[in-house]
C-alpha cells in the first residue's frame, strides 16, 4: 500500500500543513458565526441556509478533511509509541487510515445531504 | 584556613539484580565542605562506610561522562554537582532512569551506545582514504572558523546519557534514538567535512526517529556541557521538511605540500 510507504517526514509535512490549514479554516468558520448574534446563527433556517451556500459547503468539507487527517495521524503517533513491533505499527496505521476514511466519508455524506446537492 | 564542615545525609539506591536483592535505600552520614561534590560524598561513603557501594566514575572533571545519576530527582553528573548548590540536608542518589540497571548506581549503556553507533557518528567523505598507508597521502580539510562554529556546540557531547535519561519519549519508545544520537546527527550534518547527510537522514527519518521528539526540552535542561540537543533536533526537523536548507559546501582538502 503506497500510503503506508510514505516517509515519516512526508507524513509529518502533511500533518503540519493540515494543522495550519485547519486552524485557518476553523477561524473562518467561527467568523461566520459572528456575522449575526451567535444564538441566531445556529437557528435551524440559518444553518440550512449555510448548507445551501456552495462556498460554505466547500469550507465545511475542507475542515472535515484537514481535521480528520491531522487528528487521526496524531492518534497514530500516540498509539505507535505504546508498543514497538512491526505488527502493532502496521495494524495501527491501517486501522487509523480506515477510521479516517470512514469519518471523512460519513461527514461528506452529511454535507451532501444537508446541501441537497 | 579551615573551611566550615557540615553533616549531610546521603540516601543511595541499592540493588543487585544478579543476587535478586530487593531495591532499597541505604543512608550514610557524610561530612562535607563548601566544594564537596556528590561524587566526593559517595566515595567518602564507599571508603569509610560501605565498600560494596557500586558507582562508576573516572575523570572527576565532567569530561568522561561516567558518573551520571539522578541526584535529588534530576539527572546530573555526580562529579559536577556540588552538594552546597543543592541546598538540601538530604541528598538522594538514584541510577539514571530509562537505562537498564546493573548494580546500585551503575547502569547499562549498551542500548544507548547502539543508538549512537547506528547514526554512523564519524566523518563520511569519499575523497579521504579510509586507511592511509603512505604518510605522504595525509591530507587535511580547509575549514573557516565560521564553518566550525556551526557544529562546535554539538561536538561538546561527552555521551554521559543524561539527556537520554531525561527524555520522556525514550522512557516510552525503546526504538527512539534519543536526544544524544539525534543531536550528533545534526553535528555531522552541519560539519563541512562530512558528505554523509543523506545516509544519516535516511536512518533517522523513521517511524521511531526524529519525529517522535515532542520538544519537551528536558534534554537541554540537564545537559552538563551546554550542547542543547533539543536545538539540534529541531534544526534537523526543519531541514527534513524543507524549512531550512543545509547549504554547506563540502570542505576542500589541503595536501601536505600546500
Amino acid at each position: 500500500m503506497p500510503l503506508l510507504k510514505l516517509r515519516e517526514s512526508q507524513i509529518m509535512k502533511i500533518h503540519y500543513l493540515t494543522g495550519i490549514c485547519a486552524v485557518f479554516f476553523v477561524a473562518i468558520h467561527i467568523l461566520f458565526r459572528l456575522i449575526m448574534p451567535f444564538g441566531q446563527s445556529l437557528e435551524f433556517h440559518n444553518v440550512v441556509a449555510n448548507y445551501h451556500n456552495m462556498y460554505y459547503v466547500i469550507l465545511l468539507e475542507l475542515i472535515l478533511v484537514f481535521i480528520s487527517i491531522h487528528g487521526f495521524n496524531g492518534l497514530r503517533i500516540i498509539l505507535i509509541e505504546l508498543k514497538q513491533n512491526q505488527w502493532w505499527e502496521s495494524t495501527i496505521t491501517i486501522l487509523v487510515l480506515a477510521a479516517m476514511i470512514g469519518v471523512v466519508a460519513y461527514g461528506t455524506r452529511t454535507i451532501i445531504i444537508g446541501s441537497q446537492l | 584556613m579551615s573551611e566550615e564542615t557540615k553533616k549531610i545525609k546521603l540516601k543511595v539506591y541499592r540493588t543487585n539484580y544478579k543476587k535478586e536483592e530487593p531495591p532499597h535505600y541505604d543512608e550514610f552520614d557524610v561530612s562535607v565542605k563548601r566544594w564537596t561534590t556528590v561524587l566526593d560524598a559517595l566515595l567518602d561513603a564507599k571508603s569509610y562506610s560501605d565498600s560494596s557501594l557500586g558507582i562508576r566514575y573516572s575523570c572527576r572533571m565532567a569530561s568522561c561522562g561516567s558518573c551520571g545519576m539522578k541526584i535529588n530527582g534530576k539527572p546530573r553528573l555526580a562529579c559536577y554537582t556540588k552538594i552546597s548548590e543543592l541546598n538540601d540536608q538530604t541528598i538522594v542518589c538514584d541510577p539514571l532512569p530509562s537505562f537498564p540497571r546493573i548494580r546500585d548506581l551503575v547502569t547499562d549503556f549498551t542500548e544507548f551506545f547502539a543508538h549512537h553507533k547506528k547514526i554512523e557518528p564519524y566523518i563520511h567523505n569519499d575523497k579521504v582514504p579510509i586507511e592511509v598507508v603512505n604518510k605522504d597521502d595525509l591530507v587535511e580539510f580547509k575549514q573557516t572558523p565560521e564553518d566550525v562554529d556551526k557544529y562546535l556546540q554539538f561536538s561538546y557531547c561527552i555521551k554521559c546519557g543524561l539527556c537520554y535519561s531525561a527524555c520522556p519519549t525514550v522512557a516510552t519508545d525503546t526504538k527512539f534514538p534519543g536526544p544524544q544520537a539525534l543531536s550528533q546527527t545534526y553535528r555531522y550534518m552541519a560539519d563541512t567535512r562530512d558528505s554523509g547527510e543523506s545516509t544519516r537522514l535516511d536512518i533517522i527519518d523513521d517511524r521511531h526517529g526524529v519525529w517522535r521528539c515532542h520538544f519537551a526540552g528536558s534534554c537541554s535542561n540537564v545537559c552538563p556541557k551546554g550542547v542543547d540537543p533539543a536545538l539540534g533536533i529541531q534544526l534537523l526537523k526543519g531541514h527534513l521538511i524543507g524549512i531550512t536548507k543545509n547549504d554547506k559546501k563540502i570542505a576542500t582538502l589541503r595536501s601536505k605540500e600546500e
